[in-house]
């Protein structure tokens, strides 16, 4: 039964994490154990990947139930994409745990969080069905709640409150919107409520649904004015751990936005599409405004997220096949980049010992390598070309120009090099001037450290450098964005 | 533990456990197509080692139940996950479930389905979770 494979990147993980709590006290054990299943786990994605290229969307009817009334998991391009590349930030994640987090909070169950998150997010990517998304959304959930919280510190405990309480409510909120909708349209199978609500052309509540319902998702995605939370939570915990945040969370807002808004409401774009370039706009301009306001270099890549985000949200808002191809690029290239930049301010924090900016000078004399990691990750992340976030926002701005939205183009231009700006004052401030005595170095530490975001950065090189390979992919997931009948038409079979 | 005079908790708790053990393995086993099921029957069986706990104290009722709940948690969820992963050596989509009539000596016609091992794993995993949170709070003081 083929069509078992589109589960298997949920089930690998969540396996795995599994047999990780039975020995979760013996770390080398543990370590190797989880290496090796987040290694397994790559390159079954990387098959179902290859496997959806050759032959098209997978589509399991969980239970043999049929489509409408079961339990459908969706394996179309644009979720093997998301969950491929989840893989390979929870690959690069597994490789640094060892050597960033103690051993205590390894101990404390760690890995088994780990896989229930990379399970939960590689699920909502995969679910076709609304109330099964908002399911994973909580299994990736409660394993964030208890990676926040790992080790206990006094800060992490504070903030946890905040981010446990935002996501509760938000939470609260998706399962009433869900229930609003399928008062409406009697159905949580999603391309059985896209259809639904194109035969009704989106009428009377529908479209205020569709607002409630980006409510939700714009507070899991951090969107203006819904980001106030994000920052100081996801620099909280462990670097791997803020990085597996920031790199996977907030996308699967992202994500379950294009979901809702490209197959399910489509038909009042004049609202709700317009509607998303205006936040996508003071989204990009007060999450670079965050990022250049402070001088703790874990919060200058947090506040990163806002505006990437942002620019996603616009692709989405402009709404045409160019505009929509580049978002997915730029979802994908973020979510690695994020990852890198996460592991790698870690890595810079500890090293110097310090997460501030001004007590920071002249690490490029102990650590060149690692400059020269943030060095290209900045321009990859503000989009220089030939890196890779250079051709999603190329795809973007061409996007809105195509659609004569000037006024997004010139913030987004403008923000790029804010975020540019942003990221290089650490490498201004932390990585030039006078060599600094008191840091003793550690280099085999920091050649382990690094490894992972060379693997990361590599990759994020790789997917600007290889344009030629991957834009037709997205090409492809942009067109199957514009076009929902073919998603409803493979999950329903009419 | 404080010498307790507790007389009329521990002799109900000793008729009051065994009829919650008994209606909960029946919800267990009714769950898959009537009402109860492996959560609500795994809350029931939890609420009667709680009241053994409360009447007898821990010490007691640790050495009466030597389990690690934890571990329990573990068994439950490798077999709620495998009896999805069962139906691919079976060629089915993952979570399908089947029955059939077998024939017992004392009991007649009856229908067993792979429903059941589901909902036990269920029941399992619920019994850990629940006894975990509890005897977590309940410890805190030491």
């Amino acid at each position: 039964m083929i069509s078992n494979l589109t589960i298997l990147p949920v089930l690998i993980p969540l396996i795995a994490g599994i047999i990780a709590t039975l020995f979760h006290k013996k770390l080398t054990l543990v370590r190797i154990f989880s290496q090796v299943s987040t290694i397994i786990s790559t390159i079954v994605a990387s098959y179902v990947f290859y496997y959806v290229i050759q032959n098209g969307t997978l589509v399991l009817e969980s239970g043999d139930w049929m489509a409408p009334y079961g339990i459908v998991l969706v394996g179309d391009l644009l979720s093997v994409t998301l969950v491929l590349t989840t893989n390979i930030v929870a690959l690069a994640a597994v490789f640094y745990a060892p050597y960033s987090l103690s051993d205590e909070q390894e101990s404390f169950y760690f890995y088994t969080f780990y896989f229930l998150l990379i399970s939960g997010v590689s699920g909502a990517f995969i679910t076709g069905d609304l109330f099964n998304l908002f399911v994973f959304f909580e299994v990736l959930l409660m394993a964030s709640y208890a990676l926040i919280i790992l080790g206990g510190g006094k800060v992490q405990l504070r903030e946890s409150i905040k981010y446990v309480l935002i996501n509760l409510f938000s939470s609260m909120l998706f399962v009433t919107t869900i229930a609003f909708l399928y008062s409406v349209v009697g159905t949580v199978n999603m391309a059985q409520i896209g259809q639904r609500v194109s035969e009704v052309n989106q009428s009377g509540i529908l479209t205020t649904i569709a607002f409630l319902l980006f409510f939700v998702f714009g507070t899991k995605a951090a969107l203006f004015p819904l980001y106030y939370w994000l920052p100081r939570p996801y620099i909280a915990p462990n670097p791997v751990i803020s990085a597996l945040f920031g790199a996977l969370l907030t996308k699967v807002g992202i994500y379950s936005i294009f979901r809702v808004f490209t197959i399910i409401f489509v038909h009042e774009t004049a609202i709700t599409h317009q509607f998303f370039i205006w936040i996508a706009a003071f989204t990009l301009i007060f999450g670079v405004i965050g990022a250049l306001s402070t001088n703790n270099i874990k919060l200058i890549v947090a506040y990163n997220i806002i505006p990437a985000v942002g620019f996603m949200i616009a692709g989405i808002g402009i709404y045409n096949e160019t505009a929509l191809s580049g978002a997915v690029y730029y979802l994908v290239n973020d979510m690695i980049i994020k990852a890198a930049l996460f592991l790698l301010v870690g890595a810079i924090a500890y090293l110097a010992g310090t997460s501030d900016l001004r007590k920071m000078k002249g690490l490029i004399h102990h650590y060149p390598m690692l400059g020269w990691l943030l060095f290209i990750s900045a321009f990859v992340l503000a989009g220089v070309p030939p890196f890779s976030g250079f051709i999603g926002k190329l795809l973007i701005l061409q996007g809105a120009i195509e659609a004569n939205e000037i006024i997004i183009t010139i913030i987004g231009l403008l923000v790029s090099l804010l975020i540019l700006f942003s990221v290089m004052r650490i490498f201004i401030q932390g990585f030039w001037g006078e060599k600094d005595a008191a840091i003793v170095p550690n280099k085999p530490l920091a050649r382990k450290l690094m490894l992972p975001v060379a693997f990361l950065i590599s990759f994020s090189v790789f997917l600007g450098i290889g344009a030629e390979w991957f834009y037709p992919i997205t090409e492809e997931i942009g067109n199957n964005l514009m076009n929902p009948e073919l998603y409803i038409k493979s999950v329903l079979k009419e | 533990m404080v010498k307790s005079n507790d007389l009329i908790l521990r002799t109900m708790t000793v008729l009051i456990a065994f009829i919650l053990f008994g209606f909960a393995v029946y919800l267990l086993l009714a769950g898959h197509n009537a009402p109860g099921g492996g959560f609500i029957g795994g809350l029931m069986t939890a609420a009667a080692i709680l009241l053994m706990y409360m009447a007898y104290g821990t010490t007691t009722a640790n050495k009466i139940l030597p389990i690690n709940y934890r571990i329990l948690i573990t068994v439950g969820l490798i077999i709620a996950v495998g009896t999805g992963v069962g139906s691919f050596i079976f060629g089915q989509p993952f979570m399908s479930q089947t029955f059939d009539y077998y024939h017992f000596p004392l009991f007649g016609e009856l229908e067993l389905a792979t429903a059941l091992i589901f909902d036990l794993g269920v029941y399992l995993t619920v019994i850990g979770v629940t006894m975990t949170i509890v005897l977590t709070i309940s410890n805190d003081r030491e």
